[in-house]
């Protein structure tokens, strides 16, 4: 019985994602420069499903600076501000519990479908949420 | 003819490519025979439980999520119901089913990737990657439900944090449904291949006796014929309601032998218990809440004034894993914490599993009892930077020096510093960026 899963498996298409190319590229940086110059395509990731938990998207104008979320991230990713009583996010060091979300009492907080967030510098722009 | 000492010793870990984590065995090896086996452990050691005593019960609470990948449902659905008896919170009816389809779900990935773990230390790759892709199934159900494919931060104390929408039900049922259609290839590709069955057919044999005077728990247990399950010995949620049995090979028509093959039968009726469990947890599970606290700073705030001790078990994948946990009212860290991996517990019936089995089979013996070695890892003792052994004596030593510095009533506590149970001192561990 395997060996006919096997067979039928050379007509199918692979059961992975050929993500970010079809091949192997080089180098993964220049390929994505590429991309972006428009000389490449990428070929997507899977899509996220609806109630997925990326990266924590801030509402900084509705924060009113409580630091609840503070205090249960298992993380600790959240750095208070105190004089503009606000929060910085530091993504490097998130578990992506989402703890943060559903202590928010002002809705500031909110999962984002943003999962792609490798970086080779943990302080980068995308890496910190502010 | 005279006896001449042929038996030499492998050392075999704690870095060894042949395992996935730290650990170190000693075989005694006759020829290619194994005559015994000693094991080492404590190289995976984190300190967690110490760690979590540092931190509020919410934040615990998804530490102990990582504890071990795999189970990330199973320690925080320990930990919830220690924490949920010592402080005596209700949960709702309906968050208990909930609990009990995202376990079953865990246990279905947990086994399938067991069960391709096993095929490649056959070297039968190709049950590998066919096991793991249909492992994928699973594991998008869970990402589906949780939003996060491992490490799925479900379980609260008092509930769950999600619920299944009604739109996300025909895809659990049509999840349950493939694996259903599948389950007979597996059983095929894995119980009824020739050479899967020469390789673990009466390899790594743990016998009924052997297993119950050594406490293995879990599938490893089952294997040997014991009906074992904490499911069905110490119901909690709603498995009593359910009425679970525990598996063994005597449900696939065999005689249990307590060998590799059988902890690979009771793994795969296993699965298609979990989703039979899954499927009735979906239509009996009753309309209403699914936390008793729905705000965060009221279950931070109870959590503060309850007091008390509290013990939690699941039965995970591998086996029974509990929690102990004590609380105390004004403090919002554990005072205690106490963590129990099914490994533990499994790790003696590797002594009876290795012996007379051929250096080959190391491998599959090991993977036999899906070890978790970083779960199991709690107690490491390191003395003058050099880790040593303690022995009993030194224990008593210890404990009587302990009782001295209470009757005399020395407060001689360094500022930063505080002595600890065996008369070292630590600095205070502090977190933070």
């Amino acid at each position: 019985m395997i060996l006919k899963t096997l067979f039928s498996q050379l007509f199918t298409r692979p059961a992975t994602n050929r993500f970010p190319a079809k091949y192997m590229p080089k180098s993964v940086l220049g390929f994505l420069g590429r991309v972006k110059e428009g000389k490449a395509t990428l070929v997507p990731p899977v899509p996220v499903p609806p109630r997925f938990r990326g990266k924590i998207a801030y509402d900084r104008e509705k924060c009113i600076g409580c630091q609840l979320c503070i205090r249960v991230c298992p993380a600790k990713v959240i750095e208070f501000l105190p004089e503009a009583k606000k929060i910085r996010m530091h993504v490097a060091r998130c578990t992506f519990c989402a703890q943060c979300v559903d202590a928010c009492p002002v809705d500031a907080l909110a999962e984002s479908p943003d999962f792609l967030l490798s970086d080779t510098d943990r302080s980068s722009a995308t890496l910190t949420v502010e | 003819m005279a006896e001449t000492q042929n038996v030499y010793e492998i050392p075999i870990g704690p870095i060894h490519p042949a395992l996935k984590e730290p650990i170190r065995f000693t075989f005694q090896v006759e020829g290619e025979r194994i005559r015994g086996v000693d094991i080492r452990t404590g190289f995976a050691h984190r300190g967690i439980e110490f760690m979590g005593m540092k931190r509020n019960l919410i934040q615990t609470l998804y530490l102990s999520e990582r504890i071990c990948g795999i189970c990330s449902i199973s320690h925080p659905i320990a930990i919830t119901l220690a924490v949920e008896r010592a402080a005596g919170i209700e949960v709702p009816p309906r968050a208990q089913y909930l609990r009990v389809i995202y376990s079953e779900l865990e246990r279905i990935h947990s086994h399938l990737l067991w069960a391709g773990v096993a095929a490649h230390e056959l070297g039968f790759d190709t049950l590998l990657h066919l096991t793991w892709k249909v492992r994928e199934q699973v594991l998008d159900i869970l990402e589906e439900l949780s939003g996060n494919r491992i490490d799925y931060a479900l379980p609260i104390y008092g509930g769950v944090r999600r619920d299944v929408a009604p739109e996300q039900i025909p895809k659990v049922e049509a999840m349950v449904r493939y694996y259903r259609g599948l389950l007979d290839e597996l059983l095929d590709a894995f119980l009824r291949d020739p050479s899967v069955e020469a390789r673990t057919r009466n390899v790594g044999v743990l016998t009924a006796e052997e297993a119950d005077s050594l406490c293995a728990v879990g599938p490893t247990a089952r294997a040997s014929g014991l009906s074992k399950d904490v499911r069905q010995d110490r119901p909690y949620l709603v498995y009593g309601e359910l009425g679970v049995k525990a598996i063994t090979p005597r449900d696939y028509g065999l005689e249990p032998r307590g060998d590799v093959y059988d902890k690979a039968v009771v793994r795969l009726l296993e699965v298609a218990q979990s989703l039979d469990l899954i499927e009735t947890c979906l239509y009996e599970m009753p309309e209403g809440e699914i936390t008793s606290f729905p705000k965060i700073p009221a279950l931070l705030a109870f959590l503060k004034k309850a007091e008390g001790e509290g013990l939690g078990w699941h039965e995970a994948p591998r086996g029974e894993v509990i929690h102990y946990i004590r609380l105390e009212a004004g403090v919002e860290e554990p005072i205690a914490w106490k963590v129990k991996a099914p490994t533990y517990s499994n790790l003696m019936s590797w002594v009876p599993m290795f012996r007379d089995q051929e250096v080959a089979d190391i491998p599959i013996i090991a993977a036999s009892i899906d070890p978790c070695i970083c779960c199991m890892d709690r107690v490491h003792v390191v003395r003058d930077g050099s880790p040593g052994t303690v022995l009993k004596e030194d224990l008593l030593r210890l404990s009587r020096a302990k009782t001295e510095r209470i009757v005399s009533g020395a407060r001689l506590s360094v500022p930063g510093s505080r002595p600890t149970a065996h008369g070292l001192r630590t600095t205070d561990y502090g977190g933070g960026l």
